[in-house]
């Protein structure tokens, strides 16, 4: 088991991450930030306190759950629904910012744009990952990374965060054969 | 010395006393230790038990009108294979067992099957409707000698109905057996009403519903005094009143199915009609007073009320599903299960249940006869020590609704002798009969 | 979980679980998003052999708005009606692929005959039968209760319910009975003697006979529907006497604690068991009962039909 990053770099990669955000939708007056449950979520909510903290305006922040839009449901018993909630300000014409901890397959991104698009029909929709994995099955980037993980497909990930794990930290590990 | 026909060598007689039994020319011609002489057949009998032949009180044969389900030849085959060497035919046939024509029927297809002595069952009332006499001393006269009468199925409701039937079967010295089921208690009614009906949500039929008929019968058989035989008793309290009624020298007799000895209400949970019967299977408490009560002799004997029917009657809703189990081939094994295993009777007392009593109480002098030279030869021999499973598409019944499929009982039927012939033996039904 | 045929299929985590799920499609449905994927290509048959246009509708609400395929088969004019068996019926939907049936039907414990027979091999949820049971009302009417008086708890601990009217054929006092005691409710049923089964003791509920000494300490009234025939079978004299002991009007409604909340599984008898002011009053909940039952619903068929099976050897 390894440390890929630190809970100094994890902070460092959210700050980073949301300069270049706002570089690159010029502002914030148009984004809305949307987190994956369970960790994607909280890193939405860290993000956005970064850019209040940066331009000093509220960001339309939610969640969006997508267990409902997966394709492998089949493959596992049926899993909890989390909380989906849109902010009032909706995401029509909006430029929306998926937030999630890891892409890996790209499958969860893509259920998250089936989600969005059974609500409306944003301007953009732009992808923030804390960490990249590589290991698509799917044509799907992120426009902003915390962290590029070459990692084998027989490693795992594992994000822990503050407000659900007591403290901050990225490991990859050997999985069990 | 002539040779016996056979030979049952070193079995046990019911009172544990070890026997040569030989059969010849329909009777039993020796008894004792050290057969001397040949037999044409020698059957071993080390670990086996001989009983006088079993005689079933209670069996419904279907025939005529119900033939898919069960004939007077198939049910006869079921009942040499359980042991049996008379069963008696309830009259709840199509048409009704009313009158002489249809006992003298059902009589003479039991002749022709030739494996036991069918005695028909007349019915009390036209039609079962409890409103008529039906011909009872045509009946009586006739081929059948019908002695016996029942409108099981239904129950004679009607006090004063009851009262006449009673009394008039005086004259030919009959006995009315009566199915205690009060009609407007039980309408609808699918199962045992208690807490497994409640939780279910099916209909319950209340044991009070027995039990006041049966007290009602009893004191107006003593006050008529007439004979009156009680048809598969259920319940504890059916129980105590019996006792009551015997106590007083009222002449009452008493009968109790195999399967109420051992299955209960909660069986009903799954919802499968093969648990379903009339009357119902009731709780621990009514099994254990049941058990008791055969033990002590306030019931007299056990019947099985074999009660076949087709497949499409029985894989269905529950309150679709018709009631009655079949009976006769396991009958012998689930009393020794119930009442030998647990040594609350013994196998003189099972002899006298199964075979002495039922014969007394329905006057059939050739069955329950004691096992000494000279009798009748109707015996059936038993392996108690073995034991088999029950398989539904196995039994010789037409139908297969045993409540038993994949029980393992105790106690192996090895051969059954009517008129001192094998009509049935190590699995196969012989198939020229008695002839 | 491969059915539901009765509340004591669930245990209590399971039964929270469903009230979640239901919570988070009902923001769904409530919201921009009207229709999910979740069962595209599953069929789920309605075998509704016993009329009820209100919980077939629901059951049919919920499957399409997770896009699976319904097929309704309903009693009349079907081959049901001509005698058909429901083997037979069963056979037939097998035969047309169904994943799943949603049966209500007039015998006690059709349901799970289905569920234990081999005629077919998809999921079997009960919607009521005979006088057994009615489990997604019961975790309707629980979602309810939740929603107005859980205070954000996950289950109805603290909270008492009183369950009145004919409790001896109710399928819907059952399926709360067991449901509302799981979930740590404490459940009063009141009737006439002669409308409580004889096997009632050992339920997780007191009986009472006086409705009005019950009314003002319970959070929750739910009425259940008097049928016209108990008259003529002796249940009870009439309908006037019926309602004069236990039918909810006005006078009683005003001594219900405040905040409490009348319920009813529907149809109502206005008049009856419920009076027209009492139904249409702000302390009703009824309609929206029925709104609440298409997120169950979904909820129940994604629980049911979204997961696959556990693989052998896995944990």
């Amino acid at each position: 088991m390894s440390v890929a990053l630190s809970a100094q770099d994890i902070t460092r990669a959210l700050t980073r991450i949301s300069h270049e955000i706002l570089e690159k939708n010029q502002g914030s007056t148009n984004i809305v930030l949307l987190g994956i449950p369970t960790r994607g979520a909280h890193i939405a909510t860290r993000i956005s306190s970064i850019i209040t903290s940066i331009e000093g305006t509220e960001v339309p922040t939610g969640t969006l759950d997508i267990t409902l839009f997966r394709d492998d449901l089949r493959m596992r018993p049926p899993r909890a629904i989390m909380p989906t909630k849109i902010p009032t300000s909706g995401i029509e014409g909006k430029d929306v910012i998926l937030v999630d901890d890891v892409l890996f397959s790209g499958r969860t991104i893509r259920a998250a744009l089936d989600a969005l698009g059974e609500i409306g029909r944003p301007r953009t929709v732009q992808l923030a990952a804390l960490v990249d994995r590589g290991h698509r099955e799917l044509p799907i980037k992120a426009d902003f990374i915390g962290k590029n993980l070459p990692t084998s497909k027989n490693q795992s990930v594992k994000v822990l965060l503050s407000e659900i794990d007591g403290r901050d930290e990225v490991t990859i590990e050997e999985e069990a054969e | 010395m002539t040779t016996a026909d056979f030979l049952i060598k070193g079995a046990s007689l019911p009172d544990g006393k070890k026997a040569d039994i030989s059969i010849s020319n329909g009777v039993i011609a020796s008894v004792g230790s050290g057969f001397k002489g040949e037999a044409q057949t020698v059957i071993d009998g080390k670990d086996c038990l001989v009983l006088p032949g079993l005689v079933d009180l209670h069996t419904h044969l279907r025939e005529p009108g119900r033939e898919d389900a069960e004939t007077v030849l198939s049910g006869s085959s079921a009942g040499v294979k359980g042991g049996f060497t008379a069963v008696s035919a309830m009259a709840n046939t199509s048409p009704v067992a009313d009158t002489a024509g249809v006992v003298e029927q059902v009589y003479r297809l039991g002749q022709e099957a030739g494996l036991l002595d069918v005695f028909p069952i007349g019915a009390v009332t036209e039609g079962l409707k409890g409103e008529s006499l039906s011909e009872i001393g045509a009946m009586a006269d006739s081929v059948a000698r019908v002695r016996v009468f029942s409108d099981d199925g239904n129950c004679v409701s009607d006090p004063l109905v009851m009262r006449r039937a009673l009394e008039y079967i005086k004259k030919f010295g009959g006995v009315i057996a009566q199915h205690a089921q009060d009609p407007r208690m039980t309408i609808g009614s699918q199962m045992n009403e208690g807490e497994i009906s409640a939780r279910l949500g099916l209909k319950g039929w209340p044991a009070v519903a027995e039990e006041a008929i049966i007290a009602r019968d009893v004191l107006l058989a003593d006050h008529v005094k007439s004979r009156l035989h009680i048809c598969h008793l259920t319940t504890a309290g059916g129980v105590e009143i019996i006792r009551w009624a015997k106590a007083r020298g009222i002449d009452v007799t008493a009968e109790v199915t195999p399967h109420h000895l051992l299955l209960t209400d909660d069986l009903a949970s799954s919802y499968d009609p093969v648990y379903k019967v009339n009357p119902p299977l009731r709780t621990e408490s009514d099994v254990h007073a049941l058990r008791e009560a055969l033990a002590d002799g306030t019931i007299d004997i056990v019947a099985t009320d074999h009660a076949p029917h087709p497949t499409e009657a029985k894989e269905c809703e529950w309150q679709e599903a018709a009631f009655g189990m079949l009976g006769l081939e396991t009958a012998l094994s689930i009393v020794q299960k119930t009442m030998i295993d647990t040594g609350l009777m013994n196998w003189v007392q099972v002899a006298d249940r199964m075979s002495i009593a039922p014969a007394r109480i329905g006057g059939y002098e050739n069955h329950g006869q004691p096992l000494v030279v000279g009798s009748v030869a109707n015996l059936v021999v038993i392996n108690p020590t073995q034991k088999w499973t029950v398989d539904r598409d196995l039994v010789l019944s037409k139908s297969s609704n045993t409540p038993y499929h994949g029980h393992e009982l105790p106690g192996v039927i090895t051969h059954t002798f009517f008129k001192g012939k094998a009509t049935y033996s190590n699995g196969i039904v012989s198939s020229t009969g008695g002839k | 979980m491969k059915h539901l045929l009765s509340i004591s299929d669930l245990n209590k985590s399971e039964a929270i679980s469903i009230l979640d799920t239901a919570t988070e499609l009902a923001r769904v449905s409530d919201g921009a998003v009207k229709k999910l994927p979740t069962l595209r290509g599953r069929t789920i048959v309605n075998l509704f052999a016993e009329d009820s246009t209100r919980t077939r509708i629901s059951f049919e609400a919920a499957a399409k708005r997770l896009s699976a395929d319904v097929i309704n088969f309903s009693a009349k004019g079907s081959s049901l009606s001509k005698g058909e068996s429901l083997k037979d019926t069963a056979m037939t939907l097998q035969a047309m692929g169904a994943d799943a049936v949603v049966i209500r039907h007039p015998a006690s414990g059709a349901a799970q005959r289905l569920a234990d027979s081999e005629w077919m091999s998809g999921s079997v949820v009960n919607a009521g039968d005979g006088t057994h049971e009615h489990p997604s009302q019961a975790l309707l009417d629980a979602f309810t209760i939740r929603k107005h008086l859980g205070m954000g708890g996950s289950d109805l601990a603290g909270l008492s319910v009183a369950i009145v009217g004919d409790i001896l054929h109710s399928r819907v006092a059952r399926s709360n009975v067991l449901l509302l005691s799981m979930l740590g409710a404490k459940v009063t049923l009141v009737a006439p003697p002669t409308l409580l089964p004889v096997g009632i003791h050992n339920w997780p509920a007191t009986v009472s006979y006086d409705f009005d000494a019950v009314i003002p300490h319970v959070d929750v009234v739910m009425m259940l529907r008097v049928q016209q025939e108990r008259m003529s079978d002796l249940f009870f004299p009439n309908a006037r006497e019926y309602s004069r002991y236990f039918g909810l009007n006005a006078e009683r409604m005003a001594n219900m604690k405040s905040g409490a909340i009348v319920m009813h599984p529907g149809p109502m008898n206005r008049g009856l068991e419920i009076s027209a002011e009492v139904a249409d009053s702000a302390r009703s909940v009824i309609t929206e009962q029925v709104t609440n039952g298409v997120s169950v619903r979904m909820a129940i068929l994604y629980v049911l039909l979204a997961g696959g099976a556990l693989e052998v050897g896995s944990n």
